[in-house]
């Protein structure tokens, strides 16, 4: 059996760097990352931890001239970051596609839903006007929107923020893409809202085959809907296995004590557990050794490897640094839990 | 949109009624009257008292304003004393004048601004945004009359390329050679004024496709593969475009404000520099009118730019 049949993209060795003052400060750093056909694989960290990064890197929406991209990207055997814009817009759209965050400003203001929807069929397929407008109506109604023909005349600020991201994802699915990336598709909407745009996009993924790279911060939406995940911190993956390998058995630090301040996880009584400080900001980001250690400061710097490696565990659960393995929470009182 | 232009009309009577008490009182305030510039210098002040007196110009403001309006709802505005014509038929010929220069100065405003604006949002940082930044600064902190006196010394009496007086040549006959002459009178000031009334219009859309091009729709649009071309053509100009809107209708009385410079220093026969004359020698009726000519015309720019603004952003949209 081929394991590379189904393999949609692999993500080698990429760094990502932002030039600020005139000097790069990177920003993401030796991503290895795969993603196969009817997968979603899910992205999750703190604020600041590269995800959208990462996003903009295999779309190519990073300006040139302020951000440094190295490493490869292959999508169908092709090198993505080898492309020029005119090459890179024959994937775009096509083969993959992107759901933005904020849906409101993802749309254009002055635009109808209609042409916003149709442009990628516009540049990317034959299909006459009518055609066009029968796909629209088609996609809008995939995505569940009840009158298609009505909201396709509608201007973005005339929809809810439900809505809104509704459209987003029908823009983004219109020639369907082998690839998704949804970029936190569910944080600007309210939670009802949430468990629909989830839900759909399952849908589509089982319908369409493809795979799906669903990025955000909520622990919820990963163990809901994703197959694998991929635990970012400060740029660099830190735990990346099955979402029940690492759900039922996270080794990393930084992943249990994510899982640690999730609210459900803490009864009525107990205090959230919060996890200090925050994440370094790329001019202030250490270039070597564990970047999460400053966070978990009772752990003595003997037990973090000099330059952290990812290490297999289980068959395709990594984790990276040696830390984990005699970390524990101090409590309160100081004692080891 | 219709009861929104007609309310916005109808708004404009008590503004314009309020304009044109404040202008009676201030003109009655001038010292001076329109009388001893213009008859034999032998006449005696009783004769100028005597000529105050039957025109009512001793009558107390308010009834001369309330007379004034009386024929004004007649569609009269008096005759002017001037030029012992009557004021619609003044201001009309001159109107005319001014209205071509300033169309003219609007169009050749646009067409040097928007494509100076565009290309230094587009490159924005590089050297040709730097040099057009330059340019925009340097146009505003020069004072407009002084580069009109220069323009008309060099290419008017210098290089003797172009008029340096009047709206058209005396001896032109046939409709055509007259609205050539006109045109070849308008091009020297038009230029003038156009150049240096686009720094406004080239940074507020510099600004706007900056703001434009940095937007998250622009990112929507690449992720659909629709390249940065026509990224620009359907989504960047037309948001940055928004304004340029606003301003536009706006720009009317940035125009008749400059039209008194122009008018003066090219001796071009528009409102412009009748309303100077009309000021100096105290020539009521014509001031009067042409400051509520003025005001109306800036009332009616504001409109303008309203309805088109109403016109490209939907969210503005009055149903």
């Amino acid at each position: 059996m081929d394991i590379f049949k189904d393999r949609l993209l692999s993500i080698e060795n990429v760094n990502t760097s932002f030039k600020m003052d005139g000097k790069f400060y990177s920003a993401i750093k030796n991503i290895n990352l795969n993603i196969n056909r009817d997968e979603i694989l899910s992205i999750v960290g703190e604020s600041g931890c590269g995800k959208s990064t990462l996003a903009e890197t295999i779309m190519g929406l990073l300006n040139p001239e302020e951000a440094k991209v190295s490493g490869k990207i292959y999508f169908n055997k092709k090198d993505l970051i080898q492309m020029d814009e005119k090459e890179l817009n024959t994937y775009r759209g096509i083969k993959i596609g992107m759901i933005f965050q904020d849906p409101l400003s993802a749309l254009d203001p002055l635009k109808r839903i209609e042409e916003q929807v149709a442009e990628s069929l516009l540049y990317h397929t034959n299909e006459t006007s009518g055609e066009r407008h029968k796909r629209v109506l088609y996609l809008l109604n995939k995505v569940g929107i009840d009158k298609p023909d009505l909201i396709a005349h509608e201007f973005p600020h005339q929809l809810s923020g439900g809505m809104r991201q509704r459209v987003v994802i029908a823009m983004a699915i219109a020639c369907e893409p082998d690839l998704i990336i949804a970029d936190e598709p569910t944080t600007a909407l309210d939670v009802t809202i949430q468990a629909q745009i989830l839900d759909l996009l399952k849908k589509i993924q089982s319908e369409n085959h493809c795979g799906i790279i669903l990025i955000t911060h909520d622990l919820g939406v990963v163990a809901e809907t994703a197959d694998r995940v991929a635990v970012m911190y400060a740029g660099q993956i830190v735990e990346l296995g099955d979402v029940k390998q690492v759900f039922n058995n996270p080794k990393h630090p930084y992943t249990r004590s994510l899982l640690r301040s999730m609210p459900q996880n803490s009864t009525i009584d107990d205090h959230l557990y919060v996890i200090e400080g925050s994440v370094p900001s790329l001019k202030k980001m250490p270039t070597d050794g564990d970047l999460f250690a400053p966070r978990i400061p009772w752990v003595p710097m003997s037990e973090h490897e000099e330059h952290p490696k990812m290490h297999e565990l289980d068959s395709g659960h990594w984790v990276r640094c040696t830390c984990y393995k005699n970390f524990y929470f101090p409590d309160k009182d100081g004692s080891a839990v | 949109m219709w009861k929104t232009i007609l309310r916005r009309l109808l708004i404009m009577i008590p503004e314009l009624i309020i304009l044109s008490v404040l202008v009676f009182i201030l003109s009655k305030q001038l010292p001076g009257d329109p009388f001893t510039g213009s008859i034999n210098p032998k006449a005696s002040m009783g004769q100028i008292h005597h000529l105050m007196k039957i025109n009512g110009l001793y009558d107390p403001w308010y009834q001369q304003y309330w007379h004034w309006v009386v024929h004004l709802l007649h569609g009269d505005l008096g005759n002017s004393y001037e030029y012992q014509e009557p004021v619609t038929a003044i201001i009309g010929s001159r109107a005319i004048n001014t209205f071509w220069l300033a169309l003219l100065t609007m169009i050749m405003t646009y067409a040097i601004g928007l494509p100076m604006g565009l290309y230094a949002g587009r490159h924005e940082g590089k050297l040709q945004d730097a040099l057009v930044r330059i340019y925009s600064y340097a146009t505003m902190s020069v004072p407009f009359f002084v580069v009109l006196v220069i323009g008309c010394w060099i290419f008017g009496y210098g290089l003797n390329i172009f008029p340096t007086s009047g709206s058209v040549a005396p001896n032109a006959t046939g409709f055509f050679p007259v609205l050539l002459s006109k045109f070849y009178h308008m091009i020297l000031p038009a230029t003038l004024g156009a150049l240096f009334a686009t720094s406004s219009i080239t940074q507020y859309l510099r600004s706007g496709v900056i703001d434009a091009k940095n937007s998250n729709y622009v990112k929507t649009a690449q992720a659909k593969g629709v390249s940065m071309n026509n990224i620009y053509k359907h989504h960047i100009m037309r948001n940055a475009m928004l304004p340029i809107a606003a301003f536009a209708g706006y720009s009317i009385t940035g125009l008749l404000g400059g039209s008194l410079f122009t008018e003066q220093i090219f001796s071009y026969p528009g409102m412009g520099l009748l309303f100077l004359n009309a000021v100096n020698f105290r020539d009521y009726t014509v001031m009067t009118a042409l400051v509520l000519l003025y005001g109306f015309l800036s009332l009616l720019g504001t409109l303008l730019s309203d309805i088109a603004l109403s016109i490209i952003d939907p969210r503005i949209r009055v149903e």
